[in-house]
């Protein structure tokens, strides 16, 4: 993507507004709008996951966060798309965690002790989810409006849901922690999308030199992000 | 046959390795240095800017120990089934050359001298009634007087930024009241004061504390250390903590030790060797070698040698003694042995403040040793007979770099959303306008919390993996409890909107889930009873006496401070003793 600093948009940084309402309002935004063009013309096809799955991957992520006042939520940022894509990757294959048996349950506090890596934790998560919505509310959790979609959340981060083989709550967590990372981590990975994360934030990304604002009074850091592709806000 | 054979062998390629091995070198003796992970060079794995992605870095752990080839495991009472630590969190190891010197911090202190003689000092103010029950409260058989030349060159070859009190008994500066005499000053001036750090170092003052600079290992400026390695100035990227250094401005192995070690003809290092034994002759008293397994090849290889040293981190260097048989085992039940006694680690909770919103605290921006920091209820700085506990932490704002997605996943708790939109309000609020104050303190060593094998699982090499017993105990809870109370009024007078205070509490066990530190002490611990330490006040084992073995692993008891400037001092104090006696008459340093 091409870097899109226009001047309307820089006039909008001094006057202090990264990241606020007005600023996602503001029609000078334009490497926002032209990632959202972009996701809209070729739409991201997923490998690991199938139709229905993606489907409530965009769904979930989207409720935990969701688009509001505050700027763009997880589906427009494309954090289904980087779960996807990290499904790839030795860290799903559960390739850096000690997988070797016998695998016995204990208190919490000591950690996770299932034998399931990412991978697993996602298909056999959904399918359960997908079948515990079918039977108390008579559709997939996509179709599901969003207060009905929080409560079947809520209930997954409260424990009180089995998930065939995995409890709710892992499965909450996995995707709690992995949709963050989809809506915060360098567009590199396929989230993120325009930098809209960091935008909200005011973080500035791989700009990784701050010698002159280690103690600027309290005042706000003035430049955009920038990614490590080099694209920017 | 036909092993090889060299004057010493090192296991591990982190700083207390690299600084033995620099040392032995030096004084003529050919040495091999063994590490389980892969070579690490900052034109290659520090290379701006894939260096500073926060998701291959400090999320997935890019440069951190890979838990599938061996990992711990742990419980938090004796009469529990230890289960395997499957995924990083409460501690972050290294592997790779450089090991955690790596993708440290970099928060460089010495210690506190009345730390190194806690037992005795306890007992000379409070008497010994005043340690509980249980507790394995020793000193550590060296005095701040006879390591303070070893504090003072490591600080030169870490290029540490500082900001001194007292030089050769004359108050020189503005540093921390409460440290001792120093025969230098630091080699390079403090780092400024984060936004964060200076609004805590006024309010600390007017408080009636005495707020200091953090020592840091992050160089404010350009430096050439003893060694003719080069740093560049810190730009405060905030990318320390988890990753390696692009700019040569953190102190690590690989940019203050190793360029000059590997141009030494007596050096040699060799990655993706994994150590699985130090080899003993029959009579279990000394040490002929060690046994490796080349990680790519699965070929097992013996080396002979004179010298053992190891360096393999604290927990690995007592997993090495106990799969070796070096020393005898410790036992709970009846407080005897040595290996895997006192095993200890830090207690640390961090509070947050929020400031108006008109007020950006810029998080993002920092160094990993950057941050102001007061020593009032550090060590023995305070009255204890009233409060009734043993240790202190030291207080401090360290904002070292906070990336979002550790800010995302981290934030909720203490009542807030952690998803949804109020959860995304908040933490955009809490991203922008807050700070954290840490309570970095001590761990006392109980005679229940201890280092052995695990009975059922096992590493891929088939070795028995280490089990830690491990929990916090009622003096430390109660010792956080109160240091944390004394951040309140501190918060207050920083213009905090709204304080979340956090402490440990009562009956809370230590969870595997949440990072902490990798502070990790204890296990070999040095002093000077053979019955109560596996290594004499050298690091020297008790037991097999051209076995040394450097790491936080000699701490007797967790310290408020960060470990790493003790271990280098150690490393430095050791290898003097044995080129200035061991070399010249091998055997053991100090009579059992
Ligand atoms: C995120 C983070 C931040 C930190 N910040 C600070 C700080 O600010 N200040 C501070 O004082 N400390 C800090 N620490 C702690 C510091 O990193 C350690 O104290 C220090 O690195 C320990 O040095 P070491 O040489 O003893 O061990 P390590 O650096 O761990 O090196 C040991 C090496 O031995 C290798 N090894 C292990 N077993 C074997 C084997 N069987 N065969 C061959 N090789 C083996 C390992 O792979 C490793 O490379 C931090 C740690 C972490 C993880
Ligand atoms: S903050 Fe300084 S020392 Fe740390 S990684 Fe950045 S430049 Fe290096």
């Amino acid at each position: 993507m091409e870097p899109t600093l226009n001047r309307p948009l820089r006039r909008s940084f001094v006057k202090g507004l990264l990241g606020t309402t007005s600023f996602w309002m503001a029609s000078g935004n334009a490497s926002w709008t032209a990632a959202l063009a972009a996701e809209a013309a070729h739409p991201y096809q997923p490998t690991f996951f199938d139709t229905m799955e993606y489907r409530f991957v965009e769904a979930a992520s989207e409720r935990l966060f969701p688009a509001d006042d505050n700027g763009p939520g997880a589906k427009a940022l494309g954090a289904a798309e980087f779960i996807d894509r990290q499904m790839q990757t030795p860290y799903a294959r559960g390739e850096n965690w000690y997988m070797s048996g016998p695998f016995q349950q204990g208190p919490a506090n000591l950690g996770y002790q299932l034998p399931f890596a990412p991978r697993d934790l996602y298909r056999k998560g959904i399918a359960g989810v997908e079948h515990y919505t079918r039977q108390h509310y008579g559709k997939g959790f996509a179709d599901l409006p969003a207060v009905q979609q929080d409560e079947i959340l809520t209930a997954l981060e409260g424990g009180s849901v089995q998930l065939g083989e995995v409890p709710g709550r892992v499965f909450f967590e996995q995707l709690r922690t992995n949709t963050l990372e989809g809506t915060f981590a360098d567009p590199l990975y396929g989230g993120n999308r325009g930098l809209g994360g960091w935008i909200m934030l005011g973080f500035p990304g791989a700009k990784a030199d701050f010698m002159d604002w280690v103690n600027q009074e309290g005042a706000p850091y003035p430049l955009a992000p920038v990614s490590i592709a080099g694209e920017t806000a | 046959m036909g092993r090889t054979h060299v004057d010493a062998v090192i296991v591990g390629a982190g700083w207390a390795s690299s600084i033995m091995a620099k040392e032995l070198t030096e004084a003529g003796l050919s040495v091999i240095m063994l590490e389980r992970g892969p070579e690490r060079t900052t034109p290659v794995e520090g290379a701006y800017p894939e260096s500073i992605d926060e998701l291959r870095g400090a999320v997935r752990k890019r440069l951190f120990q890979n838990l599938s080839q061996s990992t711990v495991t742990i419980r938090n009472t004796m009469d529990q089934t230890a289960l395997p630590y499957r995924q990083l969190a409460a501690f972050l190891p290294g592997e790779g050359v450089g090991g955690a010197g790596l993708h440290w911090s970099g928060v460089h202190f010495r210690v506190a001298p009345e730390d190194l003689r806690l037992r005795s000092s306890v007992i000379e103010r409070y008497g010994a009634k005043f340690i509980p029950e249980g507790m394995n409260l020793q000193d550590y058989g060296v005095t701040y007087e006879e390591l303070e030349p070893f504090f003072d060159k490591a600080e030169k070859v870490f290029g540490t930024s500082g900001e001194a009190y007292k030089v050769q008994g004359k108050i020189i500066g503005n540093g921390n009241v409460f440290s001792p005499d120093r025969s230098d000053n630091f080699p390079l001036p403090a780092l400024k004061d984060t936004f964060s750090a200076s609004i805590f170092r006024d309010a600390a003052k007017n408080a009636g504390y005495h707020p200091y600079a953090l020592p840091a290992a992050n160089a404010s400026r350009q430096y050439t250390n003893t060694y003719g390695c080069q740093m560049g100035p810190c730009n405060f990227c905030g990318y320390c903590s988890g990753y390696d250094c692009y700019l040569y401005s953190k102190a690590s192995p690989n940019v203050n030790i190793l360029p000059a070690l590997r141009q030494d003809p007596g050096f040699t290092l060799i990655p993706n060797a994994h150590v699985l034994r130090v080899d003993l002759d029959h009579t279990k008293t000394k040490a002929t070698g060690v046994t490796y397994l080349d990680t790519k090849t699965r070929k097992e290889t013996s080396l002979s040698a004179d010298l053992v040293v190891l360096g393999a981190f604290q927990f690995n260097n007592v997993h090495l003694m106990l799969v070796s048989g070096i020393g005898k085992p410790y036992d709970p039940v009846s407080n005897t042995g040595t290996v895997g006694r006192n095993f200890v680690y830090q207690t640390i909770t961090s509070s947050r403040v929020w400031l108006p919103s008109s007020t950006y605290t810029n998080q993002f921006v920092g160094a990993g040793g950057a941050g102001v920091a007061i020593d009032d209820f550090n060590s023995m700085n305070f009255d204890h007979g009233p409060l009734g506990f043993v240790g202190g932490s030291p207080v401090w704002v360290n904002q070292a770099g906070v990336k979002p997605i550790a800010a995302a996943i981290g934030a909720g708790g203490g009542g807030t959303p952690r998803w949804g939109s109020a959860y995304k309000n908040a933490l955009i609020n809490t991203y922008k306008h807050s700070l954290v104050i840490d309570a970095h303190g001590s761990n006392m060593a109980y005679r229940d919390v201890y280092l052995d094998l695990d009975p059922t699982w096992k590493d891929v090499y088939g070795q028995p993996l280490l089990r830690m017993t491990f929990t916090w105990k009622d003096n430390d809870i109660r010792m956080n409890q109160y240091v944390v109370s004394r951040i309140e009024p501190i918060a207050r007078a920083m213009g905090a909107t709204k304080m979340n205070l956090v402490h440990l509490n009562a009956g809370q066990p230590f969870d595997t889930r949440n990072y902490q530190t990798t502070h990790l002490g204890g296990g070999a611990i040095m002093g000077d009873n053979p019955q109560t330490s596996a290594l004499n006040r050298y690091l020297q084992s008790w037991d097999v006496s051209n076995v040394f073995v450097i790491g936080s692993n000699a701490f007797p008891q967790g310290m408020g401070y960060n470990p790493t400037g003790m271990v280098a001092a150690l490393a430095y104090w050791a290898a003097h003793h044995i080129r200035t006696t061991y070399l010249k008459s091998p055997g053991p340093l100090v009579k059992a």
